[in-house]
């Protein structure tokens, strides 16, 4: 899939993440998070596999996380990427577990 | 070599420093010596001095001496900035920084103090914000020296940390001397930790913004201990000393904790007429206090006494007569502060009265039922109030270690905050070895130190709380949040956790980034 244009979906409350996607080349991801350290790695990990179910490969993704678990970021990714495609109206189910 | 609580300690630390490693929780009857201080004769009359650079003149402070400091203005505190920027511009050097605690207020002049060479040694309760993290990124060559309140009393009292001058401040003091926190505007109620230094400093100074016709009454602090007396325009901001008027928690998590808390205690043995209780500060602790008064006043209990840092939650409990006495070694709150000049039974306390371990008996050694929090805690029920889950310097050992001798000392704290786990396999950094914790109260139940089979028995079927093993809560915790990478450290290490009996039982070393 194609990310058509800037959209972000979370907010910047505590437990959750607010997630940007643009237009890029490759997939480039900037982490922001106060348990970077300890959840980095992971918190990477659950992105690139869901932009992988989605088959997207040219994104530029700004993860800002004030502590969110994987089901948030799984949650708010999803969203974010329906905005940024133009396929609110298009659940693919495939992608949950 | 590793100590009691599985903690590798450097050799070379042990060595050094002359430190023994951790062994146990127990005291025993060591005997041991307090030291004197010197005593420069005065008659009292020509203390009174008009500005700090005239009396560090006066006190003859010089390199490499210790200072310190109280923090009972907590982040209302005018008075540490004020004479610690005029030591680092009179250019003194390799001094020792021996306060009872480390505020936010202080950090950027402690930082500044650091950086010019004026202050190359620390002890502290603790430390937190940007101080913590300089410290926690190698800022200080020396490591951080972190001490109980009671263990700061025990180690003042044999020299461990010999006070050359205290600067402390008060609200009030006459013009030789004779002072209390209970008068004038910045007023905090107990000056517990400050005794200390009062009573073992060999110079003793004063800072107040009101001076008092002599004798100057309760004296708290006496003219027979004092040096001098410095006037100050303002020794603190009254809106800041304590948090106002203290607001019960709406957050469902905490009150779910706190009415736990409050059935393991009225199920215990020692809930019965006239036991005692600490408490503490902090949300869950505040709301256990009105559940804990609904049961003594349901089942016709009353409790002997109240310990430790008080809240005006307390007091109220003082003043309904369902605690008979406070015992007031620092106020967290106004109402607490503010009412220490009208109650008779809330008794100010020094840090030695309130927690020392090594004196003829202290107040935390007749204390039943404790109530104390968790950054983490693993399961071996050790306790880390020091370091974040960053690895961080965040937090003040304060009375944890003392008060945790009680009977029955619970720990209260969420199983995950965010996606950071409270239970752990293995706490960051042990402050409080869980030999002297007995019951875990966690949002979702409770876990019992599997030594206190006799409050396991207790316990075993009280309705609406139920009992885990605290294996089985540090699963459920990572179940939520993952398992967390493992945190990075250099080999250097930057702050020395002291038990309260002096040995080491943890260091802490600085972060890699």
């Amino acid at each position: 899939m194609e990310i058509k244009h800037t959209a972000l979906a979370g907010t910047l409350e505590s437990s959750d993440v607010q997630i940007t996607l643009s237009e890029g080349k490759g997939i480039s991801i900037d982490l922001d998070s106060q348990v970077e350290k300890q959840f980095g790695k992971q918190i990477k990990k659950v992105v690139t596999d869901l932009l992988a179910k989605y088959e997207i490969s040219d994104v530029k993704v700004h993860v800002v996380d004030k502590g969110a678990l994987d089901c948030t970021i799984k949650a708010r990714l999803i969203a974010a990427i329906q905005r940024a495609t133009d396929t609110q109206n298009e659940q693919n189910w495939g992608v949950l577990e | 070599m590793l100590n009691k609580v599985n903690r590798e300690i450097p050799d070379e630390i042990l060595k050094d420093k002359n430190y023994k490693p951790f062994e146990t929780t127990e005291i025993g009857n060591p005997e041991t010596t307090y030291v004197a201080h010197n005593v420069k004769v005065s008659q009292g009359n020509d203390k009174l001095v008009d500005s700090i650079k005239d009396v560090i003149a006066k006190v003859g402070l010089k390199d490499g001496m210790t200072i310190s400091f109280h923090h009972h203005f907590r982040e209302g505190d005018f008075v540490f900035n004020m004479v610690m920027q005029e030591i680092i511009d009179e250019g003194f050097k390799d001094l020792t920084l021996a306060p009872s605690s480390l505020t936010n207020v202080m950090n950027d002049m402690v930082i500044k103090a650091i950086k010019a060479g004026t202050v190359t040694h620390i002890t502290s309760s603790g430390m937190r914000g940007s101080l913590g993290d300089f410290i926690s990124h190698g800022g200080l060559k020396d490591p951080v020296v972190l001490r109980s309140h009671g263990n700061r009393a025990r180690s003042i009292e044999n020299g461990d940390i010999k006070i050359d001058v205290a600067f402390l401040g008060v609200p009030n003091s006459d013009a030789v001397g004779n002072a209390n926190a209970i008068k004038g505007d910045a007023v905090f109620g107990s000056m517990g930790y400050s005794l200390m230094d009062a009573k073992y400093a060999d110079k003793v100074v004063l800072l107040t913004d009101t001076i008092m016709p002599y004798p100057n009454t309760p004296a708290s602090v006496k003219q027979t201990q004092v040096d001098y007396v410095v006037k100050v325009s303002k020794v603190g901001d009254p809106e800041k000393i304590g948090s106002g008027a203290t607001r019960f928690t709406k957050d469902p998590k905490e009150l779910k904790i706190a009415k736990t808390v409050n059935q393991v205690i009225t199920h215990s043995p020692y809930f019965k007429d006239g036991f005692s209780f600490q408490t503490g500060s902090g949300g869950a602790a505040l709301a256990v206090s009105r559940y804990l008064r609904e049961s003594m006043i349901d089942k016709n209990i009353k409790a002997s006494f109240a310990l430790g840092g008080i809240t005006k939650p307390t007091v109220d409990l003082l003043e309904e007569g369902l605690v008979n006495k406070i015992l007031d070694v620092q106020d967290f709150d106004k109402g607490a502060a503010a009412s220490m000049a009208n109650n008779e039974n809330q008794q100010e306390i020094d840090s030695s009265w309130y927690a020392d371990p090594y004196n003829k008996g202290a107040a935390v050694n007749q204390l039943d039922v404790c109530i104390l929090s968790a950054l983490e805690i693993d399961t071996k029920f050790n306790v880390n109030v020091m370091t974040g889950s960053d690895g961080v310097l965040r937090g003040a050992i304060g009375g944890h270690q003392d008060a945790a001798n009680a009977k029955l000392t619970i720990i209260s704290a969420p199983l995950v905050r965010g996606r950071i786990a409270t239970v752990v396999p293995d706490v960051t950094t042990v402050v409080t070895p869980g030999d002297s914790i007995d019951v875990l109260v966690t949002e979702v139940g409770i876990a019992i130190n599997p030594r206190r089979k006799d409050l396991i028995e207790a316990l075993k079927d009280v309705p609406g709380v139920p009992v885990y093993t605290i294996e089985e809560l540090q699963k459920r915790a990572e179940a939520i949040v993952g398992k967390p990478e493992k945190l990075q450290f250099t080999d250097r290490p930057v702050a020395l956790i002291e038990y309260r009996d002096g040995s080491l039982i943890d260091t802490v070393y600085q972060v890699k980034d």
